[in-house]
């Protein structure tokens, strides 16, 4: 795992200086609403057609860090970089697409209008918009519903729609701010599967979420934010680096079996028993031993640890909470 | 062109939420009425009670022109307010319910939704009050004999009063939650009236303080004076060279001997173009 203190100084270095023109980067960004907090100091890369998981807990921050790199907030210090443009370069928007956390359209206007009206705000010509609209529609499953007024549609509905909007115009680089907040587990699979689309397309995401499991799937790198301060930053392999361990299921376990394990620093947890950071060309030796001295071995699984042990280990090592009203 | 695509955006809103079929149909009640009322008005004798004799044409012409202000009036200041409610959620409502998060993330301008907002309620109002207060003229001139002296001028005047509104509102919603926005040019629409009232009864009495109550507020807001624009134009010449021989109608908030100054005029344009100015400023600087 790659620390915010570590990760500053690397990004800083030769990692900024071999990729000129980077999907995204900041330096030391941060924003202050009066007395509150809501986003200090963020440095990060995100390189070209990297799918980049912004985690950490509600109030963490990272709508505010979102709304920054959009150009919809002025940051209080620091500076940014989107595709290789200061933030808020009105121009690099046309290149961009973006899904807010609020999503919300106008429910008087059909879906496929919505559409149009964002095709004619970000330009895109006239002849293309019918292809550009239809392939939106029928990208995030609203190709039946496109004649329907938005005040019709349920929220997972209405989500969808934003989730269109965003991909109009084929755009180099897309902001998902909790894309699935509203979806079911179809509706979150489809999301998924649309994002892997885009990845294939070259396009860079930068997906805002605190849905481990979402992220783990589908991103490349993540960031860990909580109160406005980036815990930690890396490969997902990075980020679980912490704990490769592996688990038992045995029988037959007599005192020599329980010396061995004992040994190992195994942790008793019912059924298995798990060996933390046992490396892998360990395994046989251990298992053999067991064997030797009469246990009986049903089972040997890597137990790895999940983004979701690190980052609730992450956060209880800084005071984790929603204290911070900045979302 | 993003400031055509908000203006049309804005006229499809008035549109799909109803809005314009709801004030067809209550103008249209508004116009039938009226016209029946005054039929009935006018067809009463004058004279005192035990004298009462059939009106002269000239006693007909001001009773008529004095309920037509009374009646625009009224029409003017439902325009006022009316845009101002209809300003007030404009930019306020889009930020507060996130709609307006994904249309500024597209590569337009802040002062585009603010200008296209604008121009598109300029054009609704402007719309409404032509067709309504004309469709009122041409049915009292059929029914009555009587119209405005010079209606056009009238239409102008009650749409640039209800622009100041519109501007006020608007530039306040990009700042201000949309009731409070509605409410504060509500009330500064009501003191800047009562002020004009105010400055009329100190012109009435020669009293200079008074009546500068009266010259500053039509500065602040300039609602008041472009409402006695339109009345200017809707008297007859016969009730406004009556009206300069007394002093006592200059207190009266429904009377005007004098059209206001070229200068007047000018400063309310500018008054709207720093308004709307400052709007876009205040938006262009606003944390969505």
């Amino acid at each position: 795992m790659v620390s915010a203190e570590e990760t500053k100084v690397v990004l800083t270095g030769e990692e900024a200086l071999d990729a000129p023109s980077p999907a995204i980067h900041t330096q030391d960004l941060a924003k202050r609403y009066g007395r509150t907090i809501a986003l200090t100091g963020l440095t990060m890369t995100v390189g070209r057609g990297e799918i980049f998981g912004f985690l950490g807990p509600n109030g963490a921050g990272k709508t505010t860090a979102v709304k920054l790199l959009v150009g919809l907030i002025h940051p209080t210090a620091g500076q940014g970089w989107v595709l290789g443009k200061p933030l808020g370069d009105r121009e690099t928007r046309r290149r961009i697409g973006y899904l807010p956390e609020l999503f919300r359209y106008q429910d008087w206007l059909s879906g496929r209008e919505v559409l149009d009206l964002h095709c004619d705000l970000a330009g895109i010509p006239r002849e293309q918009r019918r292809n550009e609209i239809d392939s939106a529609l029928a990208t995030v499953g609203l190709g039946r519903r496109g004649e329907d007024r938005v005040g019709t549609y349920s929220k997972g509905m209405q989500q969808r729609l934003g989730l269109g909007v965003a991909l109009l115009g084929n755009p180099e680089l897309v902001f998902l701010d909790e894309p699935t907040s509203a979806l079911d587990p179809v509706g979150r699979h489809d999301v998924r599967e649309i994002i892997r689309g885009l990845k294939e397309r070259g396009t860079t995401v930068f997906l805002n979420s605190h849905l481990l499991n979402e992220v783990e799937q589908v991103c490349d790198r993540v960031a860990v934010i909580n109160r406005g301060g980036v815990l930690a930053i890396g490969t997902l392999d990075e980020i679980r680096v912490g704990e490769a361990s592996v688990r038992l299921r045995l029988t037959r376990v007599g005192p020599p079996a329980e010396e061995i394990l004992r040994r190992a620093g195994a942790r008793d947890e019912g059924e298995w028993q798990v060996i933390p950071n046992l490396s892998d060309d360990a395994v046989p030796d251990l298992v053999a031993r067991l064997v030797a001295v009469g246990a009986a071995i049903h089972a040997v699984e890597p137990a790895r640890s999940t983004l979701e042990d690190e980052f609730l280990h992450l956060l209880g090592g800084r005071d984790a909470g929603p204290d911070n009203p900045a979302a | 062109m993003p400031v055509l695509t908000i203006l049309l955006l804005s006229l499809r809103e008035a549109s799909r939420r109803k809005l314009l079929i709801a004030i067809a149909i209550l103008t249209a009640v508004a116009v039938i009425l009226s016209a029946w009322g005054f039929q009935h008005l006018l067809q009463i004798p004058c004279g005192s009670p035990g004298r009462r004799h059939p009106c002269s044409p000239l006693d007909n012409k001001i009773e008529a022109a004095t309920l037509l202000v009374l009646l625009m009036f009224m029409f003017s200041f439902i325009l006022a307010l009316g845009a101002a409610f209809l300003a007030a959620p404009a930019i306020a409502g889009e930020v507060e319910s996130g709609v307006a998060l994904s249309m500024l993330a597209r590569p337009i301008r802040r002062g585009d939704l603010v200008l296209g907002k604008w121009l598109g309620l300029v054009v609704l109002i402007f719309v409404y009050a032509a067709l309504a207060a004309g469709l009122e003229f041409v049915v009292e001139r059929l029914l009555i004999g009587y119209t405005a002296t010079n209606s056009l001028f009238v239409i102008l005047f009650l749409v640039a009063e209800a622009m100041i509104t519109l501007t006020l509102s608007l530039a306040l919603s990009t700042r201000l939650p949309a009731m409070t926005s509605g409410i504060i040019a509500l009330v500064l629409f009501g003191m800047v009236w009562m002020g004009g009232v105010t400055g009329g009864v100190g012109a009435a009495l020669h009293n200079r303080t008074i009546q500068d109550v009266g010259t500053v507020s039509s500065l602040v807001l300039p609602t008041d004076g472009l409402w006695r624009g339109a009345v200017y134009n809707l008297e007859p010449a016969a009730l406004i060279s009556i009206g300069q021989s007394s002093g006592e109608a200059r207190a009266n908030p429904f009377f005007v001997s004098q059209p206001p100054a070229t200068a007047y005029l000018f400063w309310a344009a500018i008054w709207v173009t720093g308004v709307l100015s400052i709007g876009v400023w205040s938006f262009n600087r606003r944390e969505l």
